[in-house]
């Protein structure tokens, strides 16, 4: 027994949580039921701009790398109430896959 | 002809048992009456070999927990009148080994309880000379719910955790942690986070709120140890930026 | 001393056997739900950056049935996501004003407040 390393995972789990709980109902509703609908556009004018900006890069991130680490670590911790272990397989395939697409929109982001 | 329920009590005698088995007892059916009441009134009169803990009959002593029809509870606060026309099926605590019939080994429960280093650590030495420790009513609001606990071990029952790792310190250690942790007269919080902060700590445990769900007396470890969580992260944090010049 | 205790192991259908455990397993899925969601966005990011192409070739993407669809779900599961999470919070950062506990409905309402909040500022944002 030893002081574990667990906050460095669970702090961003956290700050997920609630940044996916205050954000991203209203952006489902806003690409898969107002644009759909036609009440919004999101123009690439409008968007490109927003995320050319500093603050609108760091919004937009922010918006999707915390999510997405919330959404990582807590399937981690489900794979393994479901009994499909806890190893290194499970571990790599959700911090994994969170990592790369963390990546992926720091990439697109920093072309913007 | 008085009314009757029928009670299905799991019986396991390691002496001459292979495995648990199901055996059925019809009771007098009384308003008044508990699962306790019903244990009592078979062991008294139906079935002496019944074997299973009690003491204080009025949900203050911890002793009679048991599982009655899938949920963890205390037979001495569990009412046959709710349970009116139908059956009860009585087994012993989930996740602790069965010992006899309704009784569980305990052992690894009361281990992971004096883990957590349950006493005040105080600062410094107090000497009895100095006088008592004050503290105010808000001071003692601010834990008075922790220390609540009668370590009736529902909340293990309850806890998946708890089932899916045997090494679990659990919901009712780490309260008692935190019933320290929140004292103002403890210093301990650092002494006691080798347990409570460790992998098998605090960080087991995925929220899921069963443990204040069947707590008997609105303990509440739920809401302990994810409080303990943010105040270990935090520590955690000062220790990263900071020397450890502080321990 | 235990002679020969009865070890019962647990189950892997164990969240099966109590509707609390499947109402925990659907609130801990909805993580799932919000992962794809945020993983499409990525997507859209890269189709941001790749230019107007291939960004106008994504928002029709986004609005085909099949995706409303997904979105839908995924919507339903974000909901309840935010609706256990604001009601847990409580629990995690109990809040004391003057020696006086805050009650939970106040935090958890605070929470509603700035949900509501946030949702209009992105709304008119977007355009609305």
């Amino acid at each position: 027994m030893a002081r574990s390393n667990k906050p460095l995972l669970w702090l961003p789990f956290a700050g997920g949580g609630l940044v996916a709980a205050l954000l991203t109902p209203v952006l489902i509703l806003i690409t898969g039921v107002l644009l759909p609908l036609g009440f919004v556009h999101l123009s690439f004018e409008t968007i490109a701009a927003f995320a050319h900006h500093p603050i609108g890069k760091l919004i937009v991130f922010g918006a999707v790398a915390l999510p997405l680490w919330h959404a990582a670590h807590r399937l981690r911790m489900t794979a393994h109430d479901l009994g499909l272990g806890g190893g290194i397989a499970v571990k790599s395939a959700c911090y994994g896959t969170a990592g790369l697409l963390i990546l992926a929109a720091a990439g697109a982001l920093i072309k913007l | 002809m008085s009314e009757t329920i029928a009670l299905e009590v799991l019986r396991y005698n390691p002496e001459t048992d292979n495995e648990p088995s199901f055996q059925s007892y019809t009771v007098p059916y009384k308003d008044e009456w508990v699962v306790l009441d019903a244990l009592n009134h078979i062991k008294d009169n139906l079935d002496a070999t019944l074997s299973y803990r009690w003491s204080c009959h009025m949900a203050v002593c911890g002793s009679c927990g048991m599982t009655i029809n899938n949920e963890p509870k205390l037979s001495c606060h569990t009412f046959l009148r709710d349970y009116r026309g139908g059956v009860i099926r009585v087994e012993p605590l989930d996740h602790f080994p069965i010992e006899r019939d309704l009784v569980i080994v305990m052992d690894s429960f009361m281990d992971k309880l004096s883990s957590v280093k349950p006493y005040l650590i105080p600062k410094e030495d107090k000497p009895l000379s100095t006088g008592e420790y004050l503290q105010s009513p808000g001071e003692l609001q601010a834990f008075h719910q922790y220390t609540q606990c009668i370590n009736c071990m529902l909340c293990y029952a309850a806890c998946p955790q708890v089932g899916l790792n045997e090494d679990f310190v659990g919901p009712a250690a780490l309260a008692l942690a935190h019933r320290y942790n929140l004292d103002s007269r403890d210093a301990g919080r650092n002494a006691r986070a080798e347990i409570v902060a460790s992998n098998e700590g605090i960080w087991e445990c995925t929220f899921v709120g069963a443990c204040s769900q069947v707590c008997p007396k609105n303990v509440d470890p739920a809401a302990a140890i994810q409080q303990t969580k943010i105040s270990a992260s935090v520590d955690w944090l000062k220790d990263l930026l900071t020397p450890r010049a502080h321990r | 001393m235990s002679p020969r205790p009865y070890v019962r192991k647990i189950q892997r259908s164990w969240w099966l056997h109590h509707p609390r455990y499947v109402v925990y397993m659907i609130r801990e899925l909805t993580c799932l739900f919000v992962g794809l969601y945020c993983a499409m966005l990525v997507v859209g990011l890269v189709r941001l950056a790749q230019g107007q192409a291939a960004w106008d070739a994504f928002l029709a993407a986004l609005c085909s049935p099949l995706v409303v669809i997904l979105q839908l779900v995924c919507l339903v599961f974000a909901i309840y996501h935010s609706v256990t999470w604001f009601a847990l919070t409580p629990k995690a950062m109990p809040l004391m004003i003057k020696d006086e506990p805050v009650p939970g409905s106040v935090i958890v309402g605070a929470h509603y407040v700035g949900w509501a909040a946030v949702s209009i500022v992105v709304l008119i944002a977007a355009g609305m």
